[in-house]
């Protein structure tokens, strides 16, 4: 009888340790590289997503498919030589399976190929140039924001629509300006009065401005980008052109810029593939808890930094944890995410993703912050212009 | 390209020219008279502007935020001056550069630290935030009240430079600090007025700047650029030369952007127009002051030394 | 009478003692030469790749020093050779032309054109003007990228594959690193033959007084646009060089706060010595990795300096400036100097 109860203990104990001793294997964390922008002028937007992220994974209590991550931080500070310099660190020096982030394009260049050369996944929750749309993409990158076109492209159905017939079109001189006006033209059906492309660090309008009031068109788009935007939006307003001429903009008014904007936002028109009230429930959970957490509204930003989480979160549920199995994970994460912020994110062969297009208008909600309302949805299940250029499937 | 488009475009250099002659006064006047190069002169831009939107976050009033900016700026300026500029009157450039490159990079930290890296917000006030119209062309009223600021201390300016013992000072250091101290004038003092009063002064276009370009981290390097300019094409040290060169250097860039574009495309294929145009644009202001220097190193009204 | 014996008691000759700052220089390149064989025993790569971006900066900036050490001409405008080297490579490759040789061709030979136009016009300037007119050029240069769409425009374009040499293969970072280390060896030696040769004292002759320079009949105005041909040639090659490290080019490259790190590079380092840029390289990217991810565990501290550290960055800017006469390594220098070794 003794004998048998010290066998039975024995058996316990046994089991209780291979047990621990299993899980605490599956425990050791997986590595993130969450490569971003912090300093600099998309500073910003850099701080906004990277909260994101953290949000999906403090929520499941530092994991991400029941597998415990852990995040490395680091600052690109907007230079594509810097970037490199840390991907490789993260790649050589951390192993890390997974790097995520990349917000500005300049660096998103740089780093991809060596990234995917080195058979490390890269999700991207910004940056989306059309090169890594078309020739260069790659099965181990995946992009879960936008194609640098897309929001262009459902301003100008949008403007379609609802019946502008001859614009002016505004955008910096840059690579993303230059991508908003080409995607507008890919769209929009109506006449083209003038297209102006102020630098791209350049803080004042007025020449600009007065150059649209002058040519007297049926609307304006207008893309800039963060404080730009609020530049262009105040410098407008103060113009008087508000009342007169609409304007219609794409990615330039968020949670990141209205603050800034208040009043002088008010019944302009926006258009991106989210906005606060989307309506899916991760989305309406997801605004909830941010705003819970930080004590402000998410930008679009944060949204692509919550809904990369959730990607990672989805596809390592679906591989167990297991990160070392390349084939398998590729697959988890190509299967995309039914429970995504939008809905559900699925991917096109070039492996960005294929959603609608929303339009919105700036209003003031019930607490008299100062946010987007959606009004319509120029573009459904839209895929990027340039996924015939790449040769996956 | 009708009359009153160029008029709007004139008033909008006009504008331009206003406040980059805040900003270069000051700067041009240390580095004719102390002989420093003061990198940090658009932190105190930026920080000017922080004052002023900071204060109007917590009251609402406009004059408050005004009195704020200029003050503050005023009071940063003389702590900069004593804590990193008086040690390095008699150093190179170069280390002047270096120092005040660190004060940059530590206020601009400092800012992100205090207010984070969004932008902050700061509207005109009420009462001018309506437009003008100025006989069939319509202005913002707000840019007019700019101008109008911009002309009075320019006046204001010229009175204290050339009416007072004060300004015959600072114009006598300009000309040759050296023989002013040896006749007895304590340069240590007129120095540190001559440094503060061009904070004040970056702090007031930093103040008047907040309304209609958005306060953030680093908003003072793309302005400090446009300032150097200024000061390069109208001469060093001369108050003269910051006048007629943020002018000049106003009016070309906002015509320049405004036009040159539209001509372009009158005179050469619409696709490399499209390409060139806006480059060609950007680069105007720097074209022109190679063009200057080219033809007078000195600048365009520089002050004569005895 | 006999002959004066020598003295019995004659003092033993006084034995030399090597300078400190020489000590501190050779250390320094024994440690850059021996880092790809530390980093291959720790199996951590990465430090080839840190190290190779730190001897770039210093190669730009040793030939920065040229003419702001040597030459007191204040250059704000030399990104502007580093981006050329860079789009020479990358332009080349771009259209499919991957010699390594016609790549070093081109650059020198455009580069060597495009500085001797830029610097002639920029000579006729001087002191502050002359910093402002370099700085137009290099803004001008940088607009002129941002705007050519078909390389990227400002995001820039990915190279394919690295300068082809016959007889190295860049392709491997270790090889790569030890190019970079023999071009900045073999650059720091040339330039102190100049500095040292006639052409070297004219230079700084120049520094110290021009105009007796010039009346004493030399050609102060062809030393001068020489000195600075030859300084814009070597940040060109630094260019290449960092061309081939990040296989990316863009005009970021050419932007001012660039040209503005390699003056502050430079002097922090040491102006006036040759291998004191380098020092400042070192140092500022060393002190930019390392305050980057500062976690040695004192709580908020940590987090304050990993989140604003360039902050901290700037305080040691200002520190330097105000203590150190003389940057860091010339600070060395200096002192040797003064204790007469």
């Amino acid at each position: 009888m003794f004998v048998d109860s010290l066998k039975r203990t024995a058996a316990v104990a046994l089991t209780l340790w291979a047990a621990a001793h299993a899980t605490a294997q599956a425990q050791t964390p997986v590595k993130i590289g969450y490569l971003g922008t912090f300093s600099g002028p998309i500073g910003a937007i850099g701080q906004d997503n990277y909260d994101g992220f953290m949000l999906a994974v403090e929520q499941r209590g530092g994991k991400l498919g029941n597998t415990p991550v852990q995040v490395l931080k680091e600052d690109d500070q907007f230079k594509p030589d810097l970037g490199l310099q840390i991907a490789q660190k993260l790649i050589d020096k951390e192993n890390v399976p997974i790097i995520t982030g990349l917000m500005g394009s300049n660096v998103a260049m740089a780093v991809a190929r060596p990234i995917t050369e080195k058979k490390v996944f890269l999700i991207g929750s910004n940056a989306g140039p059309s090169a890594l749309a078309g020739a260069q993409c790659s099965p181990y990158q995946y992009v879960v924001s936008w194609q640098n076109d897309g929001h262009a492209e459902a301003a100008g159905k949008f403007s379609n629509d609802k019946g502008y017939k001859r614009m002016v079109l505004i955008a910096p001189n840059y690579q993303a300006g230059k991508d908003a006006l080409q995607g507008f033209k890919r769209e929009y059906k109506g006449q083209v009065l003038d297209e102006i492309q102020p630098g791209v660090t350049q803080p004042d309008f007025s020449a600009e401005i007065a150059q649209i009031a002058a040519a007297k068109p049926d609307a304006v788009y207008a893309f800039f980008p963060g404080a730009l935007a609020v530049n262009f939006v105040r410098q407008y307003q103060q113009a008087g052109l508000n009342a007169t001429i609409p304007l219609q903009t794409s990615s330039m008014l968020d949670a990141t810029t209205l603050p800034a904007l208040k009043d002088s936002a008010l019944g302009l028109f926006s258009t991106h593939w989210w906005a606060p009230d989307l309506d899916t429930p991760t989305n309406k959970a997801f605004v909830d808890a941010f705003e819970k957490k930080y004590s402000r509204l998410p930008s679009l930003f944060a949204a692509q930094g919550f809904e990369a989480a959730l990607l990672i979160d989805s596809a390592l549920a679906r591989t167990k944890g297991d990160v070392t199995d390349k084939a398998a994970f590729m697959a988890a994460l190509k299967a995309g995410n039914p429970k995504s912020v939008r809905g559900a994110l699925k991917f096109g062969n070039n492996n960005f993703p294929i959603n609608d297009y929303l339009a919105f208008v700036v209003v003031k909600d019930a607490k008299g912050r100062h946010t987007l309302k959606t009004v319509a949805t120029p573009l459904k299940d839209h895929q990027d212009a340039y996924h015939a250029q790449c040769a996956l499937k | 390209m009708t009359f009153s488009l160029l008029l709007t475009q004139l008033l909008n250099g006009f504008q331009l020219g206003v406040l980059l002659f805040l900003l270069s006064a000051g700067l041009t006047l240390v580095l004719g008279i102390m002989h420093v190069i003061n990198l940090a002169h658009g932190t105190l831009f930026m920080m000017g502007a922080y004052f002023a939107a900071a204060t109007f976050g917590l009251t609402g009033s406009f004059m408050l935020a005004a009195v704020a900016a200029i003050a503050g700026s005023l009071v940063l300026g003389a702590v900069i001056e004593r804590v990193v500029i008086a040690k390095l009157y008699a150093r190179d450039h170069l280390y002047q550069v270096l120092a005040t490159f660190g004060v940059i990079l530590l206020f601009n930290e400092i800012a992100r630290y205090g207010w984070g890296p969004s932008p902050v917000f700061m509207d005109v006030p009420a009462f001018l935030s309506g437009t003008v119209d100025l006989g069939g062309v319509v202005y913002p009223a707000y840019r007019l009240a700019i101008i109008g600021v911009g002309l009075l201390v320019g006046a204001g300016l010229y009175f204290v430079v050339h009416r007072t013992r004060v300004g015959m000072l600072v114009r006598a250091g300009a000309t040759d600090a050296g023989m002013v101290a040896a006749l007895g004038v304590d340069i240590r003092r007129l120095n540190a007025a001559v440094f503060a009063a061009g904070a004040a002064l970056a702090g007031l276009a930093g103040l008047m700047a907040g309304p209609i370009l958005s306060v953030q981290p680093g908003m003072g390097e793309p302005v400090l650029i446009l300032t150097l300019v200024v000061i390069v094409t109208g001469g060093v040290g001369s108050v003269r030369g910051a006048v007629y060169g943020a002018l000049i250097v106003g009016v070309v860039d906002t015509v320049g952007r405004a036009f040159l574009p539209t001509l372009m495309r009158e005179l050469m294929d619409r696709s490399v127009a499209m390409a060139a145009g806006p480059a060609v644009a950007s680069m105007l202001i720097y074209l022109l002051m190679a063009v200057v220097l080219a033809v007078r190193p000195a600048g365009l009204f520089p002050v004569k030394h005895g | 009478m006999a002959p004066p014996t020598a003295p019995a008691t004659a003092a033993p000759p006084r034995r030399r003692r090597v300078a400190l700052h020489l000590w501190v220089a050779g250390a320094l390149l024994l440690a850059l030469a021996l880092v790809p064989l530390v980093s291959q025993l720790l199996g951590q790569g990465f430090y080839v790749t840190l190290v190779s971006r730190m001897m770039i900066f210093g190669l730009a900036a040793v030939g920065l020093n040229l003419v702001v050490g040597y030459g007191a001409l204040v250059s704000f405008g030399h990104a502007l050779y580093l981006g050329f080297g860079a789009y020479a490579v990358g332009v080349l490759s771009f259209h499919g032309i991957h010699d390594g040789w016609v790549h070093l061709a081109v650059a020198l030979c455009g580069g060597a054109v495009l500085a001797t136009v830029i610097g002639a016009v920029c000579l006729r300037a001087k002191g502050v003007a002359f910093i402002m007119i370099t700085l137009a050029f290099a803004q001008m240069f940088y607009f002129l990228g941002v705007s050519l769409k078909q390389y990227g425009g400002d995001d820039g374009f990915a190279i394919d594959m690295r300068s082809q040499f016959g007889f190295v293969d860049l392709d491997n970072s270790v090889v790569l690193y030890y190019v970079i280390f023999a071009v900045l060896v073999a650059v720091l030696y040339a330039l102190y033959r100049l500095v040292n040769a006639r052409f070297g004292m004219v230079l700084r002759g120049c520094k110290s007084n021009e105009r007796r320079m010039a009346a004493l009949g030399f050609p102060t105005h062809q030393v001068k646009l020489t000195a600075y041909v030859i300084s814009a040639l070597v940040c060109v090659v630094a260019g290449m060089l960092l061309a081939n490290l990040t296989r990316f080019v863009s005009p970021a490259y050419m932007q001012w706060l660039v040209s503005g790190d390699l003056l502050v590079i430079a002097v922090l380092g040491g102006l006036g010595t040759l291998i004191g840029p380098l020092v400042g390289a070192v140092l500022w990217l060393t002190m930019e990795e390392v305050l980057s991810s500062f976690s040695p565990g004192w709580g908020m501290v940590d987090e304050l300096v990993r989140n604003h550290w360039l902050g901290v960055a700037g305080v040691v800017a200002l520190l330097v400036a105000l203590l150190l006469e003389h940057g860091v390594y010339g600070a060395i220098v200096a002192r040797d100097e003064e204790s007469g070794s």
